[in-house]
C-alpha cells in the first residue's frame, strides 16, 4: 500500500517554484523602467504580472520560447496639440527588453497574454513533455 | 518644469503609510499635467484600477484622487516571486480659482485617471481689442 506524504509533495512544489530564483535571475537589458514582474504559480501553470499603465497594447510584444519569456515594448511620448504645454511629466515614455527565465518550459501554442485595467497578465501552462507523470505502481 | 500655481501640492512622497482602514500600502501615483487654452488636463496613473475603483473628490480647494487596487486572492496559486507590491493610490492637489469647479470631468482608461479641469471664464487670455483712438 503507498501512502501520500503530503509533506513531501509539498516540498517538492516549494522546491520547483523556488528554482524562479535559482535557476537564473531575470535579466535586464537596456531601460531604467523595465515593468516590474510578479509571478504567481502552481504545479502546471504560471500567471505573470506586470504593471503597464495607459500603455498601447500594440507596443508591447510577448514571447515564449521553451522556458524562456521575452516581454519588450515601449510607452511612447504624448504627442501635444497645438497650444498645449506641459506643466509636469511624471510619467515619462521608456522602452524595455527583459529575458525571464521561468522554472519549467511553456507551452507556447497555448499562452494567454491580457491587458486590463493597465494591467498585463500572462498565463504560461507547463509543457506537456514536463509535466511530471504519476507512475502507477502496481502489486506484482 | 515651471511650478504651477493652479494646482499645488505638498511635497509627495513615494509612499505613504497612512494608516488606511485596510492597512495596506498607500502609493503616490505619478501624475502628467498638461495645459490647453482651455482646461488644465491630469493624467494619473494608477495600474489595477478601473472607473468604478477610482474617485476623484473636489472640496473647496482640495483635490483629492484615490484609487483601489483589489488584491484578488489567486486561489491555488502561490505568490513564487515578486517585484512590485500592490496597494492603492492617494494623492492630493490644491486648486485655485482658475478652475471652473462645476464642469471637471473624469474618465478611466488602462489604468490611468483622465481629469480635465476647465479653466475658470475670467482666468482664460482675453484678447485685448485695440481700436485706434
Amino acid at each position: 500500500m503507498l501512502t501520500l506524504d503530503l509533506l513531501n509533495e509539498m516540498n517538492r512544489l516549494h522546491n520547483e517554484v523556488d528554482r524562479v530564483f535559482t535557476r537564473g535571475t531575470p535579466t535586464l537589458t537596456m531601460t531604467a523602467d523595465a515593468p516590474n514582474l510578479n509571478v504567481w504559480a502552481t504545479e502546471n501553470e504560471l500567471q505573470v504580472t506586470a504593471e503597464l499603465p495607459g500603455i498601447d497594447p500594440n507596443n508591447v510584444d510577448v514571447s515564449v520560447e521553451g522556458d524562456e519569456l521575452n516581454l519588450r515594448g515601449n510607452f511612447s511620448e504624448k504627442q501635444l496639440k497645438e497650444g498645449q504645454r506641459w506643466i509636469r511629466q511624471e510619467h515619462k515614455p521608456f522602452t524595455f527588453v527583459r529575458t525571464f527565465r521561468l522554472p519549467f518550459r511553456v507551452e507556447s501554442s497555448k499562452v494567454n497574454a491580457q491587458y486590463t485595467n493597465g494591467v498585463l497578465s500572462l498565463t504560461l501552462p507547463r509543457a506537456e513533455v514536463e509535466k511530471p507523470k504519476k507512475i502507477e505502481i502496481k502489486a506484482a | 518644469m515651471q511650478s504651477n500655481q493652479v494646482l499645488q501640492e505638498t511635497r509627495p512622497q513615494a509612499v505613504q503609510t497612512h494608516p488606511e482602514t485596510n492597512g495596506g500600502v498607500v502609493y503616490t501615483p505619478a501624475v502628467d499635467i498638461i495645459e490647453t487654452p482651455d482646461s488644465y488636463e491630469l493624467d494619473v496613473y494608477m495600474p489595477g484600477i478601473s472607473d468604478k475603483t477610482a474617485e476623484a473628490t473636489l472640496e473647496n480647494d482640495v483635490l483629492t484622487i484615490r484609487g483601489q487596487v483589489e488584491r484578488s486572492p489567486k486561489e491555488n496559486l502561490r505568490l513564487a516571486y515578486q517585484e512590485y507590491e500592490v496597494g492603492d493610490y492617494r494623492r492630493v492637489f490644491t486648486v485655485s480659482d482658475g478652475v471652473d469647479r462645476e464642469r471637471v470631468s473624469a474618465t478611466v482608461r488602462d489604468g490611468v485617471l483622465h481629469l480635465v479641469l476647465p479653466k475658470s471664464e475670467s482666468s482664460k487670455a482675453k484678447r485685448i481689442v485695440i481700436k485706434a483712438a
